[in-house]
């Protein structure tokens, strides 16, 4: 692959990802647990979707990507290179909880090893929001806590038996596509191998610490970076481009 | 006191006695959110939250006050540990106003005057 389809991919995978958890993220929005907790949710959903438009938009300026619009409304389920972690739907808070930390820790080593990628756009996208996603695994980590250690029987359980069901997808995050090997000789990307194993690194330690246990063994889901998705992206993308669809060519 | 629409009646069914009479379990404390707008700037007060405790007292309050507009840092300080007057006790302040002779105005005629003077040394 050449290395400008190669940063292509690797840009879609990374807005796609973003894109559809910020959907997710949104749904809860006005049924959070707290007044509080549901803005700061919101908001950080609303954060991902503005990550999602920044990496759109560096492709279509850089690499003639389609337009953000179209990128986002106007692709058809398998064109969509998002993991299938991001794509399940939960009405399960702890859930929502766990994917939020286990996602967001990834996406900030995935954003501190872009700093310095050979695509200069890329690298300087990666300095830029730094410090929203810190906030978000600031986020993530202080639930985490007071859940576990700071929680009690219900709350200890429903996270443990939370992350025994998104572990498998997390693994999912760590997809190899074909594009693998343009990215990481164009020095665009130190590759999903390097950003699990630092992954690892942080996470499993942090779980042991909160009293929680990673499951034995797991088969990670993977699949959705080459576009084969879970029976819950399809639809979502038919709700979410309900509105764009009724009118294409429309000015909002 | 029964309403005539039976919605109401529900709705008052699960109020507490009284206002200030906190269900157990179902309200956190207050905490009141200072914001600086930009280093070295004062913290000024932006409002109120509720939370379990500091930490997610200061988390919250990034997202709820500090989401508009540029903010250097946050403090936030629990309500009851704010101590102020009582409102029959703020008569104290009625007359401070009309204390003329508190107020810096000599030193601004001193200003003036060195104002005048440098702005003479600069036109020479």
């Amino acid at each position: 692959m050449n290395p400008k389809e190669a940063i292509q991919n690797l840009i879609s995978r990374m807005a796609d990802n973003a894109f559809i958890l910020g959907h997710r993220n949104a749904e809860w929005t006005g049924i959070g647990p707290t007044l509080e907790e549901d803005i700061a949710f919101s908001s950080m959903a609303q954060d991902k979707i503005g990550h999602a438009f920044q990496l759109y938009t560096l492709m279509h300026k850089y690499m003639g990507g389609l337009s953000p619009d179209d990128m986002g409304f106007n692709r058809t389920e398998k064109e969509f290179l998002c993991c299938q972690f991001v794509e399940l739907y939960t009405n399960d808070y702890a859930y929502a909880l766990i994917r939020h930390y286990l996602y967001d820790h990834a996406e900030a080593i995935r954003y501190q090893l872009l700093r310095s990628s050979s695509f200069r756009p890329l690298a300087d996208l990666a300095k830029k929001i730094a410090g929203e996603i810190k906030y978000h695994t600031m986020h993530a980590d202080l639930w985490m806590k007071k859940l576990t250690l700071g929680g009690n029987e219900e709350s200890k359980a429903r996270m443990q038996t939370a992350l025994n069901e998104a572990w498998p997808y997390a693994l999912g995050l760590f997809e190899i596509t074909e594009a693998e090997e343009s990215i990481m000789q164009a020095k665009v990307f130190t590759g999903e191998e390097d950003l699990k194993s630092q992954w690892m690194a942080h996470i499993l330690p942090a779980v042991e610490r909160f009293g929680l246990r990673i499951p034995a063994y797991a088969e990670p889901v993977f699949g959705g970076a080459k576009g084969f998705h879970s029976h819950w992206l399809s639809p979502l993308l038919e709700e979410m481009t309900e509105v764009f669809r009724t009118d294409v060519s429309t000015e909002w | 006191m029964k309403s005539l629409d039976p919605r109401i009646d529900k709705l008052l069914q699960d109020m507490p006695p009284h206002p200030s009479a906190y269900l157990e379990g179902q309200c956190w404390e207050a905490y009141e959110v200072f914001q600086q707008p930009n280093t070295g700037e004062s913290y000024s007060h932006v409002g109120s939250i509720h939370a379990p405790d500091p930490e997610f007292a200061l988390l919250f309050a990034k997202e709820q006050y500090g989401r508009r507009s540029h903010t250097a840092n946050m403090w936030v300080v629990k309500s009851s540990a704010i101590v102020a007057f009582s409102p029959d006790e703020t008569d104290i302040f009625d007359t401070t106003p009309e204390k003329v002779y508190r107020e810096p105005s000599e030193y601004n005629k001193v200003r003036d005057k060195i104002i005048q003077w440098q702005e003479k040394k600069q036109n020479k």
